[in-house]
């Protein structure tokens, strides 16, 4: 039996996944005609409520990239929702000139998968945290990646509890100092790259709030996607954990401790100096000034590849590995939406439209004169 | 049935009668069951069913947790429960017998399968070694027709070919061709039923077809059954019918709402028994739009519908009482967001899991008040299976107009059982119009601005806004809103505001409230007071009562929340009121706070609907209090 392993698709799905499967009635949001896309700037996404993060959080600089990044993604701003859990990032809703929803603890992904569900053509953004994404929203976080509800998660990992004022998160290092645990925290944090492979999403990407640009360019790709985008970005915290990634976003380490992924190339970092390379699967940094190793040892990355992303992944707390930013998988894959009304579309193409009468009416009745 | 010798058998009519079918729960007595539920309906009788089973798919075969069961009670006078008192009870194990002989009448009638009757099969049935068809004692004072139906069986499909299993499986046709026989049913309906449900295994349909044919004549040429019975028709309103069940009527409510509203419904669900049922249902019927989505939890599906109605949908997910538990922050935040959506507890026993494929009414209080903060909703709960229909458009309507979120307090007894149902014709529903703001609403700084939290003066809900609609954009959370602006607000005073409006939108909805009716005296010795499901035997009980002389009434309500603003004109007209309640006393509380009055409590939690003699004795009881 020819791919006996395959399950078999049901009817009104495709085998593979073609472009946009919007049905018809669907206007693609995201490619709105070319006359209404320009004219909006960053204050046109700017809500008239004040930001009320504390002074210096690393929220401020990721709201700054999304208002700006807004106008260029051509999209109308009554189309746009952005959706929130609990917790510091999620007060983000609030500062945007869109459709937001200010949710509940964890909760926003289930909300999202009931708007876009409901209304595909919405471009739907979620803001989640570390505790709220990871811990209380877990659930919810692997199983909208495994549905692939066409929408971009933006999860600030700041690794601790903000808004309840200090305590350890579910990204926090193993033996975090906080209030709840003054003599060290207990468990391993999650990896949220890891997680999100693990759950099976379609697109993982890591940035961090110090670096504007780069995250800019990660969000753009994140919208472009059709599926669910899942983007790490690392925020600092400065009143609760201050400087918890300054080894990766401040100029004395950052060359060192990092390396950014991108597509097709070699993964090179330190300036040209340093390079990853695969001894067996395992990654290993080596030094490419030395005359041992040149570029042509490095990885060169592929995207689209699960098993490089995995390896990518795992390089995390590991003071021999550089941390990978940037794009670690995207695979074209159907959303879920556009399954769910294929699906609709199919049934009632095969029954007729539904005739409520007709419904009352089935099975045996019988006439009482 | 041609060229049968039959032997001349008395005709005796009857009134109504209660038929119990029992065996273990891969017995297949629930199909059974329906399948004499259906030809019932069909000879135009007037019913009401109570499927019982357990919550274990197939629990240990022959012991007495396994039973499964389905009582029937039919008539031609009007049918409101399920019976009181089984008048025959088909019995296909000994374990069967041992849970069910308590529930059969005095004088009434046993049919057991002969051949299950084996020393093993009586010891997991707490028989021990004696055998009750045998000891001349626990069958005496009722009518036992003794019935090999196992062998009778398998000699009947000895040329069919089939495996023993499946032999075996097929003894309930037999019971069933017998039932259909002594009750002077038709047979055709369950015979045009099997070749449709096995019309893809012809061996399979032709061995039930001959097996329920060989039941059916069994009763015609056997010399133990000397008397067979008739029920003539109900007299029932004129229309068209159909036999329905309160999922399968909640279903069709909820696609006859999207229907008339033109909202498209996204029904959101975690499987859970017995509300799964709808999830079953509505997924069959996307070709109504009928969106349905399985969910990760429970907490997902309130997300899911939140979300679907913050996208101007018509939200709706079902639960049963675990469920709600998990759903109640999210209820909370759709109270707070003020959005439309219907969410549905099919309850069950409780606490905790509890009893899952048994009825109760606990989750009143839960429904009201199981929430932090004040947090109001409307509540309402439908009566019997075909008032699940118009409840579930009601509420869906409420939601709407109202702008929040309306639960619907169904239970297992309603949702499992079946009844004739006059179906209605979708021009005779009531108009279910809907209005999605487009326009700004406020001028603010000289601007024209929408704020999402100014009120219509009649219902006090506020605009229902599609995102998508340019000028309209806002945000919506759990945070206190700010009166109007719907902006975050810690103010004191606000939140005092903000609290009493929503109070008050949900005590407006008793302006939609149908007028209350009073079955039975308008004035007298007792006023009944229920809710939700217990409305058959209830009124049952009231007509008893009123022929002992007493004078009483009943109202039953479907809305507990708010609850009908003329229930408090009823009241001064009795002296004494009877809340019967399947829970330890939910409703009465809330009446003897709003009233001040000496509501009596009847209360049981047994898994099971009230007989109607529970009632009765109640009635006449506190009748005779002073």
């Amino acid at each position: 039996m020819p791919d006996a392993r395959k399950p078999t698709l049901p009817p009104g799905f495709a085998a593979k996944p073609k472009r946009s499967r919007l049905p018809r009635g669907f206007k693609g949001a995201k490619r709105p005609p070319s006359g209404e896309r320009r004219g909006l700037t960053r204050k046109d996404f700017t809500s008239d409520q004040d930001v009320r993060w504390c002074p210096g959080c690393g929220d401020y600089a990721i709201l700054a990239t999304v208002q700006r990044l807004m106008p260029q993604l051509g999209v109308q701003r009554e189309n746009v929702v952005f959706i929130s859990g609990i917790g510091c990032s999620s007060r983000f809703p609030y500062y945007m000139e869109t459709y937001g929803v200010h949710s509940i603890h964890g909760r926003a992904p289930t909300l999202a998968t009931g708007l876009k569900a409901s209304r595909p053509e919405l471009d739907v953004w979620i803001v989640t945290g570390d505790g709220d994404a990871l811990s209380i929203g877990g659930n919810h976080l692997i199983h909208i990646l495994r549905r692939n509800v066409n929408c971009q998660i933006l999860l600030f990992n700041n690794q601790i509890y903000g808004l309840t004022k200090g305590q350890f998160s579910p990204t926090s290092e193993l033996g975090k100092i906080t209030k709840s645990s003054p003599y060290g925290s207990l468990a391993l944090p999650f990896n949220p790259v890891s997680v999100a492979l693990g759950a099976t999403a379609s697109f993982v990407a890591r940035s961090a709030d110090r670096d504007t640009r780069h995250l800019a360019a990660i969000l753009k790709r994140a919208h472009k996607h059709n599926g669910a985008a899942m983007v790490e970005i690392y925020q600092n915290c400065n009143i609760y954990n201050d400087g918890a990634f300054f080894e990766f976003t401040e100029k004395a380490t950052k060359p060192h401790r990092t390396i950014f992924l991108e597509h097709g190339k070699p993964m090179v970092y330190d300036g040209g100096r340093r390079a990853v390379r695969l001894d067996g699967f395992r990654p290993e940094s080596i030094d490419l000034t030395g005359g041992a190793w040149s570029v042509s040892d490095a990885i060169v990355y592929d995207e689209t590849s699960l098993e490089l992303a995995g390896i990518a992944s795992r390089m995390f707390w590991n003071d021999e590995m550089p941390r990978p930013f940037g794009v670690f998988y995207c695979e074209r894959r159907e959303s879920y939406e556009s399954r769910l009304h294929a699906q609709l579309h199919h049934v009632t193409e095969l029954h007729g439209e539904g005739d409520l009468d007709v419904l009352l009416n089935t099975g045996d009745t019988w006439e009482i004169n | 049935m041609q060229e049968e010798v039959t032997t001349k058998k008395e005709v005796k009519q009857l009134d109504e009668a209660t038929i119990l079918f029992a065996g273990d729960s891969g017995d297949g007595m629930q199909l059974t069951g329906s399948q004499f539920t259906l030809v019932t309906a069909f000879a135009h009788n007037d019913l009401a069913t109570l499927p019982d089973f357990p919550a274990e798919i197939r629990a240990p075969a022959g012991t007495t947790y396994g039973v499964s069961g389905f009582q029937l009670h039919f008539g031609s006078i009007n049918i409101r429960t399920p019976g009181d008192e089984v008048d025959l009870l088909v019995a296909m194990n000994p374990a069967a017998l041992k849970v069910n002989l308590p529930r059969v009448r005095r004088g009434g009638a046993v049919m057991v399968n002969a051949n299950a009757f084996k020393p093993h099969n009586l010891k997991l049935a707490g028989y021990g070694s004696v055998n009750p068809l045998e000891d001349g004692k626990t069958l005496a004072g009722y009518q036992v027709f003794s019935v090999e139906i196992s062998k009778m069986t398998e000699e009947a499909l000895s040329d069919f070919g089939l495996n023993k299993k499946v032999v075996d499986r097929s003894k309930n046709m037999f019971a069933l061709g017998l039932a259909l026989w002594l009750y002077s049913r038709p047979v055709e309906p369950a015979i045009e039923w099997l070749g449709q449900k096995f019309a893809k295994r012809p061996v399979i349909r032709d061995a039930n077809i001959h097996v329920l044919k060989k039941g059916y004549h069994f009763g015609e040429t056997t010399e133990d059954f000397i008397v067979k019975y008739e029920v003539q028709p109900a007299v029932l309103e004129p229309g068209r019918y159909r036999a329905v069940r309160g999922t399968q009527a909640i279903a069709m409510g909820l696609i006859a709402a999207t229907a008339k509203s033109k909202l498209k419904l996204l029904y959101s669900s975690y499987p859970i028994t017995p509300a799964s049922d709808l999830l079953h249902e509505l997924s069959r019927h996307k070709n109504f739009g009928v969106m349905t989505f399985q969910a990760e939890d429970e907490i997902a599906a309130i997300g899911a519908t939140i979300g679907a109605s913050f996208g101007g949908n018509l939200g709706v997910c079902a639960t049963s009482g675990p469920g709600l538990a998990l759903k109640s922050e999210g209820i909370g935040l759709a109270v707070m967001m003020e959005l439309p959506m219907v969410i549905i507890d099919v309850q069950r026993g409780g606490p905790s899991t509890g009893l899952p494929t048994k009825t109760e009414q606990s989750d009143l209080l839960q429904s009201l008040f199981g929430r932090n903060g004040e947090s109001p909703v409307p509540v309402i709960a439908p009566t019997t299976p075909g008032d699940c229909f118009y409840a579930a458009y009601e509420a869906c309507c409420i939601s709407v107009k109202y702008m929040c979120p309306v639960i619907l307090l169904a239970d297992g007894y309603l949702a499992n059982g079946s009844e004739p149902w006059r179906i209605p014709h979708s021009s005779d529903l009531a108009d279910f119009p809907v209005r999605f703001a487009t326009k700004t609403n406020r001028i603010v700084a000289e601007k024209p601005t929408f704020l999402p939290y100014v009120r219509n003066d009649q219902t006090l809900a506020r605009a229902w806004v599609r995102p998508g609609t340019k000028g309209l954009e806002h945000r919506l959370g759990g945070l206190e809103k700010e009166h109007e602006t719907g902006n975050v607000s810690y103010d004191p005073e606000n939140h005092q505001l903000m609290t009493n409006l929503r109070a008050e939108k949900v005590r407006r909805v008793a302006q939609d409230i149908a007028p209350l009716t009073v079955y039975g005296d308008c004035a007298g010795d007792v006023l009944v007071v229920g809710w939700g499901s217990t409305e058959g035997a209830i009124r049952v009980a009231v007509d008893q009562a009123r022929k002992r002389g007493l004078r009483v009434g009943t109202v039953q309500l479907r809305y507990l929340s708010p609850l009908p603003a003329d229930l408090g004109g009823i009241l001064p007209e009795f002296d004494h009121f009877l809340v019967p309640e399947l829970n330890m006393g939910q409703l009465v509380r809330l009446l003897r706070d709003r009233f001040l009055l000496p509501f009596a409590a009847l209360n049981k939690v047994q898994g099971r609907p009230f007989r109607v003699s529970e009632i009765e004795e109640a009635i006449v009881n506190l009748s005779q209090s002073t």
